[in-house]
């Protein structure tokens, strides 16, 4: 029998992904566990391996096609002693079946934080795809509004996702958008991202307070389609200004001793390095570790404080940035910090980490530095409660005993979400971190 | 020794009181109903069900007098009011008693008795004269209404009649005066203009069914002209002279006043709230003119102590008053569904011929309230099915919000659009919009194609017209 291959969800909260290439053309032979297509999730490109064994019949969703729902059949497996000419592949694309016929090679670790779960709502009112036929079979859960409510919704740029439905078993009525509307919530995500199609029917419903891209009186210029990433960052970011009342804790820490420190590491070892931001790392993991009530992230119903330090590293990489996370940095050597580091800075900038590799971190790190950016303060990436901002180490004049002197000083800027720690917890980390990085000899206790 | 106490206790029968005492019961709880007359209450004994009848008999009636546009021959034809008001009673009659049956079969336990308020929890009820004390956690008072009498105008049952005596009218009356063009007045005009009495029709408002869309108004005071009737809008019946055989009755129109002579009035201006003798006085049950005011779950100013139906106000319609009572008890249980009653989603119903059947806003209602509308408009004279029925008169009219798609009200007049207009309270319940209206599938032949194309017409794609 004709096997259909369905597009796979790479992790739990994915919805849809562009299917990037196919490594296989119609007619080859396969065996399970070929590596048969690739597929671009929210940061990442993923491997789609077969598990059946057959030929290649039909490939039904083109290489470079984006938003293809999770589940929607993307191409058909023959199987030994069928030909292209005795199976109706149409028939068996939309028959679907109940279980994805190809997986990710890996198999994703549950999202630990309940990340924005709500993004599979507005995808829902996308149309779908044109390759896939089946109406996106289950692209996550379904959402109950009535027809009123989510046209209502769409005209005010609504995610239904983000609204609590008070009608029939929980339904989004009327009455729920008007509330939505009134209370200035439930604005849609924008990376909640409509297919091609709606796009061109009718603006997305964009951010917020976007203003309208087509103002009179713009010069020419040239649009560059979002990517997933892009799409993500935009819907991440402003969810978090948003709904995270971020406050701003800035604090100047005398780096001196730790480059000492670091130029005595490296001496001794062969070849690798440590760098600044490993030893930030680092120091960020232990004061979290002695300030657990910094490592915390916001849920409606309850703050939860995590029993591990993983700290998310934003790292950039072409068309945007991701946050590989280091796991357990409170259990870890600056080496292990360097060594793990810079495998995952790498394969990021190829676009090859796992989805477990840049989810669900407790604490951020974001290092600009060495673009001699004296301080600034971050976005916090969310559910998590807060991000460190490290600026440049530089030479600056400082007061030491009443008398002026000159000190490498690095500034750092903690943003918070007042909802989860408040401003005096806030200093306490930072001021754990300060003296860890002052005197980096005490990180060794 | 019988039950005295109880977890709820509901006071009055009627298709309030009865339907919020089984659903207690449903739910598990301990139920009583009071009732001191007959159980299904006027809507079933003096109101929506015997009207029926009557006006069932009449419709046949019309029909036989225009046999021969249908090919038959019905000969002399004619009718014995007794024998039509005796079939009305005995229609009452039948679902008095189902009413009887369901609630022994929930398990209600029902006194026939009058009932007062006698204290927090607990109800003082008087069986001729046999008086005890009964007790329940949650009381709910559903004792309805009754037809108002205007000073002047009081009904006497001889001469004057209210409803109830029109019910069981002994008399044809040659010359009919009907004071109130709302549905109760409607209907008997529309009844006895059927049997052949010249009615007059006298509505203070400036047009007939005030509360409908003015253009249904419209052609409903057309289409009882047409029948004979005499419409007087915008005009009072100042006063009745009540002699030994007639009334003279002084009307006055647009300053002028006139002397006309009937044989019978019936007097249909409005209804009051049934809330006198229940003890409410000396509790903090709050009532104004002659309703209980209630919040949104039927609950009074007194705890424990719920109102639901006519006696809680308008729309004073048995419909009404059943899911009002349903979402009382279901309140009281703790259900977690349970939602309050947007007024928009009742239907009316009017069984005048033609007859005129509703749901939300009209469109001047709708206007007023800040729309911007699209309005469609069918004719029963595009409908197929209408035109076998030989009923081509008629008109579906259908608002929507033109920013949103939602259908804000629906407007019928014509043959059994009473029977039609439940397919828009769905579909406003639901919270469709004019796509999922034209999405639906509806039968052909039917009169109910009618609603489709309405919708069809407010987007301008009606195919039939």
């Amino acid at each position: 029998m004709a096997i259909p291959v369905l597009m796979p969800a790479l992790s739990p909260t994915m919805t849809e992904g562009k299917l990037a290439t196919w490594l296989v053309a119609e007619g080859d032979k396969i065996s399970a566990g070929d590596v048969i297509a690739e597929i671009e999730t929210d940061k990442a490109t993923m491997e789609v391996e077969a598990v059946d064994e057959g030929t290649m019949g039909k490939i039904i969703v083109a290489a470079g096609t984006d938003n293809v729902a999770v589940n929607a059949p993307i191409a058909v497996i023959l199987e030994d002693g069928e030909d292209s000419g005795s199976v109706d592949m149409d028939a068996v694309a939309g028959s679907g079946g109940p279980a994805p016929k190809a997986e990710a090679k890996p198999e994703p670790a549950p999202e630990p934080a309940p990340a924005a779960a709500s993004a599979p709502a507005a995808k829902k009112e996308a149309p779908a795809p044109k390759p896939a036929p089946a109406p996106a079979a289950s692209s996550g859960e379904r959402v109950f509004a009535s027809p009123l409510a989510r046209r209502m919704a769409e005209q005010a740029g609504l995610d239904l996702g983000q609204i609590t439905g008070t009608g029939p078993n929980g339904r989004i009525v009327k009455h729920d958008i008007e509330e939505a509307i009134a209370g200035g919530t439930g604005k849609a995500a924008p990376a909640a991202a409509p297919a091609p199609a709606a796009a061109t029917k009718a603006p997305a419903p964009s951010l917020g307070a976007a203003p309208s891209p087509d103002v009179p009186g713009l010069p020419e210029f040239d649009e560059i389609p979002n990517t997933n990433m892009r799409k993500v960052i935009a819907r991440r970011l402003t969810e978090s200004k948003q709904f995270a009342p971020h406050f701003y804790l800035t604090v100047d820490c005398e780096i001196d001793a730790l480059l000492e420190v670091r130029k005595q590491l490296n001496g001794k070892l062969d070849g690798e390095k440590v760098s600044v931001n490993d030893l930030v790392i680092k120091a960020s993991a232990q004061a979290l570790k002695k300030v657990p009530a910094a490592n915390a992230s916001w849920t409606d119903e309850a703050i939860r404080i995590f029993k591990s330090v993983d700290i998310s590293v934003a790292v950039a990489i072409e068309g945007g940035l991701i946050t590989p996370v280091i796991r357990g940095a409170q259990n870890k050597g600056a080496l292990d910090i360097a060594r793990e580091m810079k495998d995952l800075a790498s394969r990021a900038r190829d676009g090859k980490l796992m989805p477990e590799e840049y989810q669900g971190g407790t604490f951020s790190i974001s290092n600009l530095g060495m673009f001699g950016i004296k301080d600034f303060c971050a976005v916090i990436n969310p559910p998590q409660g807060a991000i460190l901002a490290i600026g440049a180490g530089e030479q600056r004049p400082v007061v030491k005993d009443g008398a002026l002197a000159v000190a490498t000083v690095m500034s750092c800027t903690l943003s918070v979400d007042h909802r989860v720690v408040d401003g005096a917890v806030g200093a306490e980390f930072l001021a754990a971190f300060k003296k860890l990085i002052e005197d980096p000899l005490t990180m060794l206790l | 020794m019988a039950d005295t106490q109880f977890d709820i206790l509901v006071i009055g029968g009627g298709p309030g009181g009865y339907v919020s005492a089984i659903r207690a019961a449903q739910l598990g709880m301990k139920t009583a109903l009071v009732e001191r007359e007959h159980l299904g209450g006027i809507c079933l004994n003096w109101g929506c069900i015997p009207t029926k009848a009557l006006l069932r008999s009449a419709e046949i009636y019309d029909h036989m007098k225009h046999a021969e546009s249908f090919g038959l021959s019905a000969g002399t034809i004619g009718f014995d009011l007794d024998k039509v008001v005796q079939r009305s009673r005995g229609v009452a009659k039948q679902l008095n008693q189902g009413v009887g049956h369901l609630l022994k079969k929930n398990k209600v336990t029902v006194f026939m008795a009058a009932a007062k308020l006698a204290g927090s929890g607990k109800v003082e009820i008087d069986e001729k004269g046999k008086k005890q004390t009964l007790s329940a956690k949650h009381i709910i008072l559903a004792t309805g209404a009754r037809a108002r009498d205007l000073p002047g105008l009081e009904a006497d049952g001889k001469l004057v009649w209210n409803y109830k005596h029109a019910l069981v009218a002994d008399t044809m009356p040659k010359r009919l005066l009907v004071i109130g063009s709302g549905a109760i007045g409607i209907e008997f005009a529309s009844f006895f203009n059927s049997l052949g009495s010249d009615v007059t029709v006298v509505e203070v408002m400036d047009r007939v069914l005030p509360v409908e869309d003015a253009e249904i108004s419209g052609l409903a005071h057309k289409a009882f002209e047409k029948k004979g009737m005499k419409i007087m809008t915008g005009a009072t019946v100042k006063g009745l002279k009540r002699g030994a055989k007639e009334v003279v009755a002084t009307i006055e129109k647009g300053g002028k006043s006139t002397e006309q002579t009937f044989d019978r009035v019936i007097s249909a201006v409005g209804i009051v709230g049934n809330v006198e003798d229940l003890g409410l006085e000396s509790t903090k049950v709050k009532v104004d003119r002659t309703h209980v005011v209630i919040d949104e779950w039927c609950q009074t100013g007194e705890p424990g102590v719920y109102a639901i139906g006519d006696i809680a106000g308008a729309p004073w319609l048995a419909h009404k008053a059943s899911h009002e009572g349903v979402i009382c008890v279901e309140k009281i249980a703790g259900l977690k569904d349970v939602h309050p009653l947007d007024v928009k989603r009742i239907p009316g119903c009017t069984y005048c011929q033609p007859q005129v059947a509703s749901v939300g806003l009209t469109e001047a209602a709708a206007k007023e309230a800040g729309y911007e509308l699209k309005v469609g408009r069918f004719p029963f004279m595009g409908n197929g099915k209408a035109i076998a029925l030989g009923e081509p008169e008629g008109l579906v009219k259908t608002v929507f919000d033109a920013k949103t798609g939602e259908l804000l009200g629906a407007h019928m007049i014509g043959a059994e659009v009473t029977e039609l207009i439940q397919g828009y309270s769905v579909a406003k319940t639901l919270e469709t919009t004019e796509v999922d209206l034209m999405h639906t599938v509806f039968p052909h032949p039917t009169l109910s194609e009618m609603m489709h194309e309405s919708v069809l017409d407010a987007y301008g794609r009606a195919v039939h017209f």
